[in-house]
């Protein structure tokens, strides 16, 4: 217990908490059930990406393509949907998840066997992408008027009070939550990035280890981007431009690092929620969203600087009589 | 032990040291690595400094250069005695050191390396680049060096990188050169201009010292010698008083200090069979078989490609030919998941960076490799794996407060204790064991020898490749020595004596 409060996650649910009550005293209505509900069905789509890049970073590569996939696949689930309004949704989801995961794969395949850099492999895939949605829509948007009404209502959908958005993110993080503690993948993910040469001892494969946390984060952010583009009715070539970055920080404000090996898929779902939740402050208060950019940037470099430092006092420690109270 | 103002050197040079540490103690936690050492370095003169692996020979370099400060002990240059708080102190009293593998910058040219921290500056601060490239010409000419000052020196192989390396120590007039086995890595031919490079340096009075396993080249450049063992420093003097026994018998000659608890165990079956295996670069033509119950002691120096053979036997690297059975039938090993699958395992020698996983808890650590026995349709069962982590680490007597702590925050004995645990708790048959108790301490050290005994005794079959002759002499059943990838003898009995480890490892009366 004492452990958990010493925690990365603590320390962001008593930093949200107290985001909560300072909005909340200006504003009591941020927090009604209602309006909280509405922020978390806002961050859905982050945390979802979130998770993929969680996985991602754990074996210590990164993936920029994620917005790009979000957006590639958005705009052929919107054109299919605009010729052939007939396609029922588990099609299109169906579609969706194959084609999210296929892009995922061709990043995952070029840093396993061709041993490129993750970061300049997803450079690329990311501009690929982006090229390919406006090659195939002609720069053309696809309207809400174009869509049909089943395609556009099923993230919007209630069930149980909350949006079907809300429900799939609630889903995903639950079974990452699982995948990471109880299975062999999960276990791998950690001791690939935690050190990828003892894991090669171990007997683990690094490069397979690494390409199906791609393809899972690409399966996710082509999933996402369904409900993205269903939910705001419109598909265009820059969809979620930059987003990939917001992606990238929800993780690192959640604790993961960098480095790899370290971090919990319940600190990403805390950094998401703290990115969400000021988005969705800022315009309440009446602070220019210029501003949200800088409070968003301080955030990454003020968990950036507490992740350094978490890292330092995990060094070796010399003193025997230390030993045990580590 | 020597009036050396009456024995002059060969050279007929100064008798007075430019140089001298005496008293010079460094400890580190749990390892005192060197012990009042003294060494003396005379200008125009070459000291070798010979040693076993472990014997403080890198130890002691780190403090002349000035990037390990001493416990204890004096340094004096000219007399006068002086302190090295940092490495640029070292290098402005004039002491540099050309490291087995050169410390330079790959992306920079030939220039910028020799002059990197001492530029020569023109107007405004600036660099003077015709100046440098000037300047750095002139020192190449000096050594003979064929070299474009402008060449980027990650287009150089290994022995015109010393050379830069030395145009280096030539740029800062360079009093006290220390070269870590220069020649290590460098064919005959480059070997041989390196050793006119050195009686260069030493004709222009330059003290040299010449860390080197290879006798042949200590007889003929040295000419005077320190043995070290232990971190202590246990003779000194001129080589024309010396010959190769009486080296040999100083490097190994020491009391065994420590009982080893070797039982008396039956050797089975054989288990392993190695057959004919090759690398195009690291080894070749290895035969050896290994039975159950037995330690097979794999013994040579750095770089005789123990490692890297036990690396192809576990499937990290691939062997160019060859063949591994087990229990008389082949096995084919692709990958070390495939070697863990014939049983087996493989506990590395740089545990920080192969062994233990830092970040994870110590149970998660020991079950990794046996993630299957502890999982049911695909989902780990926690309870099971601490099961699993307990039975191994108890047995091991690892010492941590809950199995949950993290690796990293155990001492290196412990995290020792935790590697062998994890490849223990896939019950292997074989497991070969690299430098098991290198940088441990004492302690800890008895328990895996302990363990060792216990293993083999309990019918595994164990490989153990370690560079510290007490350890080899007191565990192995047998010993196979290995000289620059190839087997240079396989000893057993009342063969098994320091002397002959030494001599076959270090090739000593072989052929060239």
């Amino acid at each position: 217990m004492t452990q958990f409060l010493k925690s990365r996650e603590a320390l962001l649910i008593a930093v949200i908490v107290a985001l909560l009550a300072l909005i909340a005293s200006r504003f009591p209505a941020f927090i009604e059930p209602s309006n909280l509900s509405k922020v978390f069905n806002d961050t859905s789509p982050l945390i979802l990406l979130a998770i993929g890049q969680t996985l991602v970073i754990l074996t210590r590569c990164i993936d920029l393509s994620v917005a790009a996939n979000l957006a590639l696949t958005g705009m052929v689930c919107a054109m299919l949907n605009a010729s052939m309004p007939g396609i029922p949704i588990p099609v299109i989801l169906a579609i969706a998840v194959s084609m999210g995961a296929v892009m995922g794969a061709i990043n995952g395949l070029l840093v396993w066997t061709l041993s490129i850099p993750p970061i300049v492999v997803t450079l690329g895939t990311m501009t690929i992408y982006r090229g390919i949605i406006f090659v195939i829509s002609g720069g053309e948007w696809v309207n809400s008027h174009e869509m049909s009404a089943a395609f556009t209502g099923f993230p919007r959908a209630e069930v149980l009070g909350l949006p079907m958005l809300s429900w799939i993110a609630i889903i995903a993080v639950a079974m990452f939550l699982l995948v990471i503690a109880r299975t062999p993948l999960g276990r791998a993910f950690y001791a690939v990035g935690g050190n990828p040469n003892a894991a090669v001892y171990t007997g683990l494969n690094v490069g397979r280890t690494q390409f199906w946390a791609f393809v899972i984060s690409g399966t996710l952010a082509g999933l996402t981007g369904y409900l993205w583009v269903a939910r705001y009715a419109v598909a265009y070539v820059d969809i979620a431009g930059g987003f990939e970055l917001e992606v990238v920080a929800a993780c690192v404000i959640g604790g993961i690092s960098i480095a790899g090996g370290a971090g919990t898929i319940l600190g990403t779902l805390l950094g998401a929620l703290f990115l969400g939740i000021v988005k969705n402050a800022l315009p309440v208060i009446g602070i220019s969203p210029f501003w949200q950019l800088a409070i968003s940037g301080s955030a990454i470099v003020i968990a950036v600087a507490f992740n350094a430092r978490a890292s330092r006092t995990k060094g070796r420690i010399i003193l025997k009589r230390a030993e045990g109270t580590a | 032990m020597l009036q050396s103002a009456e024995i002059g050197p060969a050279s007929g040079v100064s008798t007075t040291p430019v140089m001298a540490l005496s008293g010079i103690t460094k400890t580190f936690p749990g390892v005192r690595a060197l012990s009042e050492v003294s060494l003396e370095l005379y200008p125009g003169q070459v000291t070798a400094l010979v040693g076993e692996n472990g014997a403080g020979k890198s130890t002691i370099v780190k403090v002349l250069t000035g990037i390990l400060q001493p416990n204890e002990g004096r340094i004096e240059i000219d007399g006068q005695e002086t302190t090295f708080p940092t490495a640029l102190h070292a290098t402005q009293a004039g002491i540099t050191a050309i490291h087995q593998e050169t410390v330079l910058f790959d992306e920079l040219t030939v220039a910028e390396n020799i002059f990197i921290g001492h530029a020569p500056r023109g107007r405004f601060g600036l660099i003077d680049w015709p100046a440098m490239r000037r300047k750095a010409k002139d020192i190449l000419d000096r050594i003979d060096a064929p070299l474009d000052p402008m060449m980027p020196l990650k287009e150089l192989g290994i022995a015109n990188k010393h050379l830069v390396a030395i145009a280096r120590a030539l740029s800062v007039d360079a009093r006290v050169v220390i070269m870590d086995e220069p020649t290590a890595a460098l064919s005959q031919k480059e070997i041989e201009e390196l050793y006119e490079l050195v009686e260069r340096l030493k004709s222009e009075g330059r003290a040299i010292l010449f860390i080197s396993h290879k006798f042949d080249e200590i007889f003929r450049i040295a000419d005077r010698y320190t043995v070290f063992r232990d971190g202590q420093q246990v003779g000194a003097g001129l080589m024309s008083d010396v010959d190769e026994a009486e080296l040999v018998r100083l490097m190994v000659g020491r009391d065994v200090d420590h009982i080893f608890p070797k039982s008396e165990h039956r050797v089975g079956d054989t288990v392993l069979q190695v057959e004919g295996f090759a690398h195009p670069t690291e080894f070749d033509g290895i035969n050896f078989e290994l039975r159950k119950g037995e330690i097979l002691g794999f013994y040579g120096l750095v770089g005789a490609g123990r490692s890297e053979l036990m690396q192809a036997i576990f499937g990290i690297t691939r062997p160019s030919g060859g063949k591994i059975r087990i229990d008389g039938s082949d096995a084919a090993i692709h990958s070390p998941a495939d070697a863990i699958a014939n049983g087996i395992v493989y506990v590395p020698e740089d545990r920080g960076k192969q062994g233990a996983i830092m970040g994870l808890p110590i149970f998660q650590n020991v079950t990794l490799p046996s993630l299957s026995q502890t999982s049911n349709r695909g989902f780990l069962r926690l309870a099971e794996e601490f099961k699993l982590a307990r039975e191994y680490t108890e047995r091991l007597d690892l010492r941590a407060a809950s199995l949950d702590q993290d690796v990293g925050n155990l001492s290196g004995g412990n995290q020792q204790k935790v590697v062998i645990a994890k490849w223990l708790a896939t019950k292997p048959r074989v497991i070969i064991l690299d430098e098991p108790t290198k940088g441990i301490d004492i302690g800890s050290k008895a328990a895996v020898h302990a363990f060792m005994a216990e293993l083999a005794a309990q019918g595994l079959a164990v490989i153990m490749v370690s560079s510290e002759i007490p350890e080899i002499l007191g565990m192995s059943d047998r010993v196979i020595v290995m000289r620059e990838g190839l087997i240079a003898a396989e000893i057993a009995g009342g063969d098994l004596t320091p002397e002959t480890l030494v001599r076959h490892a270090a090739g000593i009366g072989a052929k060239p």
